[in-house]
């Protein structure tokens, strides 16, 4: 079976790996091994040995296991990862695996790990060297950078092809979900909330995937749009309603976007990502402040709901409204009240406004902008003198995909009923950057994949919430170094020159 | 109450050793900056492990029974400078060589990826709520003592923990100018960053000079951690990611790249948010705005700050 294997340099093999267990342990041996705990009147010390010695071992274990596999010992790897993994789950799960108490608590004598974090993140490495080991191809150790962009971009152009008959079936998956789920609270609660990142993720990929933008405060356009329609339905004398705020909502984060864009947007890539990053905080820290206007950190409650053509979702609507149940009953058919009713409406609308920035994103590469864009993002300079103006083809990008976030952001007011300082941190900028890049630049099945990974799943399995984050974390980092173009990604331009044109220009 | 020279000198200290704390991270992000050109935007939590580092150090001293203040700051400094130095050496190993030669933003999205992991390891592991130092260093240096209106003395003294801060980071500064202008490290920094290429073909080992520039960036923002550890007695995972973006701008303010550029920055914008927060009214609340606005508008204005030269984009 060992062909291809090499004979061992053992002492060279054990050296590399004493010096990477080195290394991680004066990484862990402070932050892993203590931790401080508040006892009353003091911060107490506890030690966590066991950890650190775990996380060593493992280190020791995982560099040999690299070199393995680079000299051709499969079978090895595999077998020494399966018995490891096996015996981390054990010690991660016992009361699943074992059922009782007892068994339990002989299970976790074995394995004294105190911080559940330290024990996920070797399984995850055990777990990630064994899947290496058994799909076995061969890593190309210094693969050139340039070269696995160009295998990405191939696939991107292959997942764009499938995209053709995909969208359309996830279309109208989307549409009939609500059928399916029409009685479950949940489900549609968390539909809403993916739709909305989804609906994010489109709105930033305008302006990151296609324009090149990095934007690191998308969050402020959201949190411009949600005070927005927040201000103007709970203020006495004004009360809009949503689908008359709505527009508003997205004019005046267009034009936020606008103001900000026109002098920032001369700036290079990353100087642009910290000013966006500014701005975003500048935004919030002004919102949480401002209490005569925003109601500062206390956030504007009773936030009223969208209607239906005046149709209320409320079971006994306020005087001059018909509740809808009594509606739908009193015309066509005898329906029961639910609150269930009103968060289909709900996923409806975020769906519809999700298509509508799908569709702009989509006609836009036709277009002479969505070109222009494009053209921009791969080189700045061959534009400038090809008679492009950058700033202003920027600045579109920038506003449109600012006004996107207006509308998702007065959404997620009128849906929330409630919003506050705390829902617009750097942290929702990072996690919908995180949907766009997972996905891919410019790739729109890509954000819509990735935004079912990073916010559906985390929902689904409560229990790993903890480490949602951390996860987010790594998977952009490992994405980025596996994929540097994302994992969809699709820079292929969208409209070529004919040949034969091409051919003339010569 | 005291006068207003008293106070505007009590603001001015208190602004020169917050700015030390910045232009400590800010030489990291303008080091990193000029040898590999990107923004290491983890660079902040690197600070904030550091300022953890400083803190475990000093439980464990006390558990010890070395809880004597000169020898628990000196172990705090050291221990905290050494395991930093490790986290900046890793985080250049593991998310950034790999993309070298990659395109401009993919270093700069794995480094919040690196920057959300670190913040949330830290978190999971110390967590979420600030954890308190008692002061460490009572007392103050008095300098003269004025009449209050209400009769009564009122002596104007510096703190002996500001006198310190300015001390170690003088110091540090010297021993870190003598290493870049003066010995052979340094000289090859210089020459990487000026071109890799032919500092390759010269001799140098760039993977190496590269890494020890993350090193040493690491070890100032652990001094800078500890200094904010002793300077505010309570640190939480997310210290981070404001001091991180301050000093940043810190960094452009001075002009990226620059290393006295960086600190001239560190000191402006620690004195651009201390007297902001002292004299504007509900300052303290806007600081943070005050601060973001000056890094917008240098960018705007001055993209290439105080110090920096101006960088020429190359077709």
């Amino acid at each position: 079976m060992n062909a291809t294997a090499r004979p061992l340099d053992v002492p060279a093999m054990v050296k590399e790996a004493a010096l990477t267990a080195f290394v991680v342990l004066m990484l862990t041996v402070i932050l892993v091994g203590f931790e401080l705990r508040d006892v009353p009147g003091a911060m107490a010390l506890y030690t966590r040995i066991p950890d650190v010695v775990a996380c060593v071992a493992l280190a020791f274990a995982a560099r040999i296991a690299l070199v393995l596999l680079r000299e051709g010992y499969r079978g090895a790897v595999i077998v020494g990862a399966a018995i490891v993994g096996l015996l981390l789950l054990i010690g991660l799960l016992p009361e699943t695996l074992f059922g009782t108490e007892a068994a339990a608590r002989t299970a976790r004598r074995f394995m004294p790990f105190e911080a559940p974090v330290v024990q996920w993140c070797l399984f995850s490495v055990t777990v990630f060297l064994g899947l290496r080991a058994a799909i076995g191809r061969r890593r190309v150790r210094v693969a050139e950078i340039k070269e696995r962009e160009a295998a990405a971009d191939r696939m991107g152009a292959r997942v764009q092809s499938i995209a053709r008959y995909a969208g359309p079936i996830l279309g109208f998956a989307a549409v009939a979900m609500p059928v399916a789920f029409r009685n479950d609270q949940q489900v549609m609660s968390v539909a809403i909330l993916v739709m909305t990142y989804i609906m994010l993720g489109w709105g930033l990929n305008i302006v990151v995937g296609l324009a090149g933008l990095l934007d690191l405060g998308y969050v402020a356009f959201y949190a411009v749009g949600a005070y927005t329609f927040a201000l103007l339905a709970t203020t006495p004398d004004i009360q809009l309603s949503f689908w008359l705020s709505l527009p508003l909502a997205g004019l005046l984060a267009a034009l936020v976007g606008v103001l900000l864009g026109f002098p920032v947007l001369r700036l290079r890539g990353d100087y642009l990502a910290i000013v966006t990053l500014g701005f975003g905080e500048i935004i919030r820290v002004v919102i949480q402040n401002w209490y005569g206007f925003t109601n500062g950190a206390n956030g504007i409650s009773g936030i009223p709901r969208p209607t239906l053509f005046g149709l209320s979702w409320d079971e006994e609507a306020a005087e001059g409204q018909i509740p809808f149940h009594k509606w739908v009953s009193d015309n066509l058919f005898p329906i029961d009240y639910t609150p269930t009713h009103e968060k289909i409406y709900l996923y409806y609308i975020i769906l519809a406004l999700a298509l509508i920035v799908n569709w702009f994103a989509l006609r836009a590469r036709q277009m002479p902008i969505g070109r222009a864009w494009e053209a921009l993002r791969e080189d700045e300079i061959a534009c400038r003198s090809l008679g492009i103006n950058p700033t202003n083809t920027k600045l579109t990008a920038f506003g449109v995909g600012a006004m996107f976030g207006g509308f998702a952001g007065a959404f997620f007011s009128t849906s929330q009923g409630f919003v506050s300082p705390e829902s617009f941190v750097f942290i929702e900028s990072a996690i919908i950057l995180a949907i766009v890049v997972l996905g891919g630049f410019g790739s729109q099945l890509g954000v819509v994949l990735a935004a079912l990974l990073l916010i559906g799943l985390p929902e689904a399995f409560r229990e790993v919430k903890d480490f949602r984050m951390l996860a987010f974390g790594l998977a952009m980092v490992g994405i980025m170094l596996w994929r540097p173009a994302g994992l969809l990604a699709h820079r292929e331009p969208t409209v070529r020159l004919k040949p034969a044109a091409a051919g003339k220009a010569k | 109450m005291q006068d207003s020279f008293s106070y505007f000198f009590n603001q001015l200290i208190s602004g020169i050793s917050l700015g030390f704390v910045y232009g400590l991270i800010a030489i990291g992000y303008t080091m990193v900056y000029g040898i590999v050109g990107m923004i290491n935007f983890a660079h902040g939590e690197i600070f904030m492990i550091g300022a953890f580092v400083a803190l475990i150090a000093y439980f464990i001293m006390e558990a010890l029974g070395l809880g004597w203040v000169p020898v628990a700051i000196l172990a705090m400094l050291l221990l905290s400078m050494v395991i930093n130095g490790f986290y900046g050496w890793t985080l250049e190993r593991v998310a950034y060589r790999p993309l070298r030669g990659s395109s401009r933003l993919a270093p700069l999205i794995t480094a919040i990826g690196m920057s959300i992991f670190l913040q949330n390891y830290v978190q999971l592991l110390q967590g979420a709520r600030p954890r308190p130092l008692q002061p460490m260093i009572p007392g103050g240096l008095e300098l003269w003592t004025v009449k209050t209106p209400a009769d009564t003395d009122y002596t104007v003294q510096v703190s002996y923990m500001e006198l310190m801060i300015i001390v170690i980071t003088i110091m540090l500064m010297v021993a870190f100018t003598y290493v870049i202008t003066r010995t052979s490290l340094g000289r090859a920094q210089r020459a990487c960053e000026q071109d890799q290429k032919m500092a390759s073909l010269l001799g140098i080992n760039v993977n190496r000079t590269i890494a020890t520039t993350f090193v040493i960036a690491a070890v100032l923002a652990a001094v800078a951690g500890l200094i904010y550890t002793l300077r505010y007695g309570s640190i939480d995972f997310f210290i981070g990611f404001l001091a991180g973006v301050k000093a940043f701008t810190a960094a452009v303010l001075g002009g990226i790249g620059s290393l006295p550029g960086a600190m001239l920055g560190g000191v402006l914008i620690g004195l651009i948010e201390t007297f902001f927060a002292g004299y504007a009214e509900r300052g303290s609340e806007y600081k943070d705005v005050a601060v973001f606005t000056v890094l917008v508008v240098v960018l705007i204005f001055r993209p290439t700050g105080l110090l920096g030269k101006p960088d020429i984009e190359k077709v």
